[in-house]
């Protein structure tokens, strides 16, 4: 276990990556479901804890990014093509891309709308831009886009997952959840 | 005594000409120059509106507050809360129900001087409806041939019913509302 590529994640990002799993699920889920509820005090209540667990997860994802540079990923099964070794490093990458760009943009799109961020009610977030209702509307769509584009990187992902461990029945699943491996 | 008063009197006879000439009544609104806006807090986000469409009556000479008056008719469908999805709710029947009444109105009743080119104006605000007595402070100064007269004060928007039913609750949008004005007028040609 010396070498810079140990067999196995650490605990803590096992954690960090279910934590973010289900923290970006359903903060994504709410996001869909708001924006499309009509006026209403419940809407602008979602509008707030949607921001509220966006923010949250931004400081998760730059915690998690900070721990993956400090920390190596174990290293791939041995005999994996090369373009699959390339295709999952580049998925990783372009994931923790999203993590950080989603809740950015989010951040900006609700500066640039006038609607400032009080993070849990109590602290007010600096507002990233000027108000400019037209760039407010572009960077909603943004939001909207980048969201997208998760959704299908996440697909991805978790198919290869399962591809791993359904076809390929290497260890690779089981490195995301122990259980799997020592059974 | 006597030669004392014939120097006193013409000096004191001039400097009451000279403050009348320098009283100024100002009349008219510059409307395109005036802000009425207003700040309240939504789920505890700081957040600013305004209206767009106001007209006064005023007669403000800040050497006679006594005799002072202002009165102002508000287009409250020119209100502007920061996104088109939040004009379009607070036109509604819940919040001012601009169909029934699409005028607030402002009448002063007495304004007082505190000095210092402040005063107090008090007076009877009718919104949706429902009049309401309500005092603010105003400071003036002149600005060239212009006066300007700035100052805020809260009201409780449940007091006039504006944002009834689901909106009733203060948990997302508070109760308290304030409203700042700034606003140029210009002297009686
Ligand atoms: C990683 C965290 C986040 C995820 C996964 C996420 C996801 C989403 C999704 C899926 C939508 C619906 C997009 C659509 O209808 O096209 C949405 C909307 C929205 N998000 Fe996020 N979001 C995140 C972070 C944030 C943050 C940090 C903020 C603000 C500080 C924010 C503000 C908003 C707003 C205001 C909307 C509604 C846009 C509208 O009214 O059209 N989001 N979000």
């Amino acid at each position: 276990m010396s070498s810079s590529r140990p067999g196995s994640y650490t605990r803590t990002a096992i954690r960090l990556h279910w934590l973010l799993a289900l923290g970006l699920s359903a903060t994504l889920a709410l996001g869909f479901y708001m924006s499309d509820l009509p006026f209403s005090p419940a809407k602008l209540q979602y509008y707030s804890w949607h921001k509220w667990a966006g923010i949250t997860l931004l400081l998760l994802a730059v915690f998690r990014l900070g721990w993956r540079l400090t920390h190596p990923a174990p290293a791939a099964p041995a005999g994996m093509p090369a373009w699959q070794h390339a295709a999952s490093e580049w998925t990783h990458r372009l994931l923790y891309l999203l993590m950080l760009a989603i809740p950015l943009s989010g951040w900006l799109m609700s500066s640039a709308k006038g609607v400032p961020t009080v993070y849990f009610g109590v602290l007010p977030l600096p507002d990233l831009l000027e108000r400019n209702v037209e760039l407010g509307k572009q960077l909603g769509q943004l939001h909207g886009a980048l969201n997208f584009g998760l959704l299908g990187l996440v697909a991805l992902h978790a198919a290869a997952a399962l591809k791993h461990y359904v076809i390929d029945r290497d260890e690779v699943l089981g490195r995301m959840l122990p259980f799997l491996n020592k059974a | 005594m006597k030669i004392r008063l014939a120097y006193t009197l013409p000096l004191l006879l001039s400097l009451l000409a000279s403050t009348a000439a320098q009283a100024v009544e100002y009349s008219q609104l510059l409307a395109d120059k005036s802000s009425l806006g207003f700040s309240y807090r939504q789920m505890n986000v700081p957040m600013d509106g305004s209206f767009k469409r106001f007209k006064a009556q005023l007669a403000f000479d800040p050497a006679q507050p006594a005799k002072a008056s202002a009165a102002f008719e508000i287009e409250v469908a020119s209100i502007d809360v920061g996104s088109a999805e939040g004009n379009s709710e607070v036109s509604g029947k819940l919040w001012f129900n601009t169909a029934t009444h699409p005028t607030a109105r402002f009448v002063s009743s007495g304004i007082k001087a505190l000095g210092n080119n402040r005063f107090e104006v008090a007076g009877k605000l009718t919104i949706k409806g429902k009049t309401l007595d309500v005092s603010t402070p105003v400071s003036f100064k002149a600005d060239g041939a212009n006066g300007v007269f700035e100052g805020a004060f809260t009201i409780k928007r449940a007091d006039y019913a504006i944002g009834e039913g689901m909106w009733a609750d203060f948990g997302t949008v508070a109760n308290d509302v304030q409203i700042k004005f700034r606003l140029l007028a210009a002297a009686k040609k």
